[in-house]
């Protein structure tokens, strides 16, 4: 399973990147595949505040919604648009172009969160 | 109930091919092979193959039979003749579903029933309260082996199959045959809405069959297909799953099935008194088809249901259909409900969202 060695991951199966004050959100590799064909997404407005933990987003298969968690507080800022017509890019590119949202992070600690080498300990339990 | 997960007597043949397994109804079976929209749409144009061992078969016997099971079933056993089935409900006494399930007529004292895995052992022990020497039922978990062959291709794919000189089953059918040199019987039904078959055999035979119909229908397309699809395909085609569109507290008539209710027989069947009024003067609560929007937030079970401010119902059973690209559900609103084409809204997450009352058999809304 790919687990990108730049990224923080939550156990929760969300990844984060940080740059500056500003950090995007999306779903691994891992969670991808488990929660197969993505087709609808929901997504956090820009202005929406949030704590650690809170269910931010949903992303929905054929089979269920599953809700998404943020792995830091902050202010949301942007979320993906392309997602809208096209929700397949998160199994695509859930790295890349299938990020689901920016969020300007209230703090730029991220000691909570997981290296890719603890996240991918996790998936082999 | 023990908390044990039984396997599937074809768990090695899923294991090989990569199956995600999941656990259901104390069975630990295939939620999905290759992908669930990839299986759906193999069983919409070409074929799929479905594990359906879970699901109880119950063999029922003896001279006393046939009126033992026309005071327990809704529909009437007695219509069935040698080679044919029908959809029934075992009701409660208020009506209620107990389960659903296929009869199938054997012989002039013979009749074989397909339950629900969630439901086999309260079926069987009640069944067992009814036994005496005219009436005998036999098939416990875990003891036979059942599959669906299903989609436009599914009779084309099982007639490599047949023996010689034996005809494919017509609709709502069954007949023995030998298939890979097991005994079997090869039913005309399913829970697609497609054209299809069941399977129902012993557990030497039933891997060999399996791999076999994989085999010779790969070149028209037949996929292997695991719960995932089974349930979105079932819920185009408008079909009830006991727990959610239908339950205990949701009685046939209420999920529109009272078709297959009959009250014109003199059978005191549980519950009669009950559906027979429901269908007379129109049941309380009624289910109807919803659609929703592309690109909205699909129906899901569990979500309310208002017309205007007022909540009507619940959502019995949702999700975003994979053939029309919207999201389709059976609803249990307050009768009188809105008529088919009336604007709805369901409640996702604290927000309503547009839906229309449709057709339950979605396809036909196109």
């Amino acid at each position: 399973m790919n687990t990108p060695d730049d990224l923080r991951y939550a156990k929760s199966h969300e990844w984060i990147r940080m740059e500056k004050d500003r950090a995007t959100v999306g779903i691994t590799d891992h969670a991808q595949t488990e929660l197969n064909d993505v087709v609808f997404v929901d997504l956090p407005k820009p202005g929406k505040k949030v704590n650690p933990g809170d269910v931010i987003a949903t992303v929905e298969s054929v089979k269920a919604a599953s809700d998404i968690y943020a792995p830091v507080g902050g202010e949301v800022t942007e979320a993906n648009a392309a997602l809208s017509s096209d929700p397949g890019l998160i199994n695509r590119e859930p790295y890349t172009n299938g990020w689901l949202f920016r969020i300007k992070p209230a703090s730029l600690s991220t000691d909570h969160l997981l290296s890719a080498s603890q996240y991918a300990a996790t998936l082999k339990k | 109930m023990s908390g044990s997960v039984a396997e599937s007597p074809l768990a090695s043949c899923h294991q090989t091919a990569g199956a995600r397994m999941i656990p259901f109804a104390g069975w630990n079976l295939p939620v999905q092979f290759s992908g669930l929209l990839q299986e759906h749409h193999a069983t919409r144009q070409a074929a799929g193959l479905f594990d359906i061992s879970h699901m109880g078969q119950i063999r029922a016997q003896g001279p006393g039979i046939l009126t033992c099971l026309e005071n327990l079933l809704a529909n009437d056993p007695a219509k069935l003749t040698e080679g044919e089935g029908h959809y029934s409900f075992l009701p409660n006494d208020r009506g209620g579903v107990i389960d659903d399930l296929f009869l199938y007529r054997l012989g002039s004292e013979e009749f074989f029933l397909v339950v629900n895995a969630s439901r086999h052992r309260e079926v069987q022990d009640l069944l067992k309260k009814k036994e005496g020497p005219g009436a005998r039922f036999t098939g416990s978990p875990g003891s036979a082996v059942g599959m669906a062959l299903q989609g436009p291709k599914a009779a084309a794919v099982l007639a490599k199959l047949m023996p010689t000189g034996l005809a494919l089953p017509e609709r709502n059918r069954i007949v023995r045959a030998k298939l890979e040199s097991g005994d079997a019987l090869v039913a005309r039904t399913g829970y697609t809405g497609e054209d299809g078959f069941e399977i129902f055999t012993d557990l030497k035979t039933g891997p060999k069959v399996w791999a076999r119909l994989l085999e010779v229908g790969k070149p028209d397309g037949l996929l292997p297909c695991g719960l995932g699809a089974r349930d979105s395909l079932r819920l185009e085609a408008g079909l009830p799953l006991n727990g959610q569109d239908l339950s205990y507290d949701i009685n046939p008539v209420e999920a529109g099935m009272g078709f297959f209710v009959d009250v014109t027989r003199p059978r005191a069947f549980p519950g009669r008194s009950v559906l027979e009024n429901q269908k007379k003067i129109g049941p309380p609560r009624v289910t109807v088809g919803l659609v929703g929007e592309p690109g909205q937030a699909p129906p899901r079970h569990g979500y309310p249901v208002f017309h205007g401010e007022k909540q009507i119902g619940e959502i019995t059973s949702g999700l975003p259909s994979p053939t029309l690209g919207y999201g389709i559900a059976l609803a249990l609103v307050d009768a009188p409900a809105p008529a088919l084409g009336q604007p709805v809204e369901f409640e996702v997450r604290g927000r309503r969202v547009p839906a229309k009352v449709a057709k339950r058999k979605f396809l036909q809304n196109r």
